[in-house]
């Protein structure tokens, strides 16, 4: 960062600039890296984002966030299979699902605060695995398979890797900027004030519970929408989505990107990606040892996450 | 005989079975409430400590052809020194920030501990042959009891009852509630709070440890034993609330039972029951049956 000159900082720190850049990188990166693997990232940068919204934003750790990309990406699976709709009414019901879900969820889990939070999101993930597990309909240990991926609107065919990738992307910046307009909402900004000193956001007159309870529905229903969308891009809903493995790792996403700011999830969460599928032929079993590795550092070492790291010292340079 | 038109030796064994885990939910969910009084954190490594626990306790016995009684001994110890070692190291360093970061600490390195495992011994169960002394059974009339299973509960009673007794009636276990209530006051007075810190730390490490080499020869052995056990036990935790050591072991106990009667009453709802119920304490008493506001 050191060789920079102050005016190219001053230009990276202009969100207008950054964000065009970035839209645009997105737009021609399926031309120099393998789709799929994009596609795969940019699902998880959304469910990323979207978990955010809720630990960076409103200050509540849920450890049960994989039930809502599991639980959705199993629905669009059902629906695009079993029922035969097009692709986006198989997103749009998911996300709804998770919606859903996620206000059920949240309407249990803030009648406790802090750790007790976490556990009982956890708990009832766990509940939503073994159903999972049990009913006939999900495919059980294998999974949803064969799940088309259909033509966008009855009219584009997705199983075309370009069309499904600008599909997936769209999708992806719909949902980020959804995220992005309600971080910078009132509700946002109320949010923030939950998570900084919640006795006084009560003493000025909020309810509470009720934007906490939003956020969470918010957060689980893009949440949905990122796990309706990878399974149409890897055809099949798969028990692992659901497991809370995937709930540890959107945590660890979140952390290493940066907690509470816009971009660390995504950032975050495109590294566990490529880590990931660089290391897990090498490898093998120690994928989780790492993972857990950089859990630990993240926690010991660097809070901030990447892109906070990043903007410390952005702002420690403009400040010279 | 029959109760309920159920054969009585089923429900009999299913009610053992529930004992059963439900001594395990108590010495485990014990652990973590007594590590979250006096350090705040959920200590998400619990259940890789007790895979810990059963492992080495498995190892000693195939490599080194240690008994089980020198394990049940020697394998908290080992496991407490590592808890020891983690808190000295690491867990110290996050008191003064969100308690959540303990959580994500602990989680992390569960995922380490149980990958080491899963990449050394594969993730298929091992089996661990019940010691000399407690094979065999005994016949109750109404059922057949294995001996080795009346065992656990035994001693799980045992240390869960002198834990108990350690912390309500003992003067170490009266600096620990001052140190659960106000820590300042407490080593302002003199006691020595970071030591006692680390010492209850690995106290509940060990707990876990115990039940690990418990539940060696009736569980199989594998590095997933203990991330299954650990979310239902912190589903227990919930139901319970941490605020009371007794609360624990009755909670722990109560959970296993219910469990062991679903299996009888509705198999297909056993593996949901705990969560259920956790759902219904929330919405009825959310504080948790024996938890403070």
């Amino acid at each position: 960062m050191r060789p920079t000159t102050l005016a190219s900082q001053s230009a990276l720190l202009n969100p207008a600039v950054l964000y065009t850049t970035l839209l645009v990188l997105g737009l021609v990166a399926p031309f120099t890296l393998y789709p799929t693997f994009l596609m795969k990232v940019l699902c998880f940068a959304l469910f990323a984002s979207a978990f955010n919204l809720l630990l960076g934003f409103a200050g509540l750790l849920s450890f049960g966030h994989a039930a809502f990309l599991g639980s959705a990406g199993y629905v669009c699976g059902l629906m695009m299979r079993d029922v035969g709709v097009t692709p986006e009414l198989g997103i749009l019901a998911g996300t709804v699902v998770a919606g859903l879900m996620g206000w059920l969820f949240g309407t249990l889990a803030i009648r406790r605060t802090g750790i007790y939070f976490a556990m009982i999101t956890l708990a009832l993930a766990q509940m939503v695995y073994f159903l999972v597990l049990q009913i006939k309909a999900t495919g059980g240990e294998d999974g949803l398979q064969g799940v088309p991926r259909g033509h966008l609107f009855g009219l584009i065919d997705l199983s075309n890797n370009m069309a499904m990738y600008y599909t997936v992307y769209a999708v992806f910046c719909l949902g980020f900027f959804i995220i992005y307009r309600t971080i910078h909402s009132p509700f946002g900004q109320i949010l923030k004030a939950i998570r900084e000193n919640e006795p006084r956001a009560i003493s000025l007159g909020y309810d509470v519970d009720k934007f906490k309870l939003l956020a969470f529905a918010i957060s689980a229903a893009l949440s949905g929408t990122a796990g309706a969308t990878k399974t149409l891009v890897f055809q099949l809903a798969s028990l692992s989505d659901v497991h809370w493995h995937m709930s540890g790792e959107v945590v660890l996403m979140t952390l290493l990107g940066g907690l509470g700011t816009i971009l660390g999830p995504a950032v975050g969460g495109a590294t566990i990606v490529t880590i990931e599928n660089q290391l897990a032929e090498s490898v093998g079993s120690w994928v989780t040892v790492i993972m857990g590795a950089i859990f630990v550092a993240c926690v010991l070492l660097f809070r901030r996450g990447i892109v906070g790291e990043i903007q410390a010292l952005l702002k420690r340079a403009g400040m010279q | 005989m029959e109760i309920f038109g159920i054969p009585s030796a089923l429900l009999g064994s299913q009610l053992l079975i529930g004992l059963i885990n439900g001594s395990f939910y108590a010495i485990l969910s014990l652990g973590l409430a007594i590590i979250f009084g006096l350090l705040n954190i959920i200590n998400f490594a619990h259940g890789a400590q007790y895979m810990m626990g059963a492992f080495i306790a498995w190892l000693a016995l195939t490599k080194f052809g240690i008994n089980y009684w020198v394990a049940l001994i020697a394998t908290p110890i080992i496991v407490g020194a590592f808890g020891v070692f983690l808190e000295r190291t690491m867990l110290r360093k996050l008191y003064k920030l969100d308690h959540l970061y303990g959580l994500l600490l602990t989680f992390g390195i569960a995922l380490i501990i149980e990958g080491i495992f899963r990449d050394q011994f594969g993730i298929s169960g091992q089996s661990y042959d019940v010691p000399e002394l407690l094979a065999g059974g005994v016949s109750l009339g109404f059922m057949f009891l294995p001996i080795y299973r009346g065992w656990i509960i035994v001693a799980a009673l045992t240390v869960c009852f002198g834990t108990w007794f350690m912390i309500e009636k003992t003067k170490l276990g009266a600096y620990l509630r001052a140190g659960t209530e106000n820590p300042q006051m407490v080593q302002a007075l003199g006691i020595n709070v970071p030591l006692l810190i680390t010492f209850t730390y690995g106290y509940g490490v060990a707990l876990a440890a115990f039940a690990g080499v418990l539940a060696a020869p009736v569980f199989q052995v594998n590095p997933l034993m203990g991330s299954h056990l650990i979310i239902v036990v912190f589903a227990v935790v919930v139901i319970g609330g941490m605020g009371s050591i007794m609360g624990s072991i009755v909670t722990g106990l109560g959970l296993g039972l219910i469990e062991g009667l679903t299996k009888v009453f509705y198999p297909e709802a056993s593996s949901v029951i705990v969560f259920v119920i956790m759902v219904i304490v929330l919405l009825v008493r959310p504080a948790g049956l024996f938890g403070r506001t």
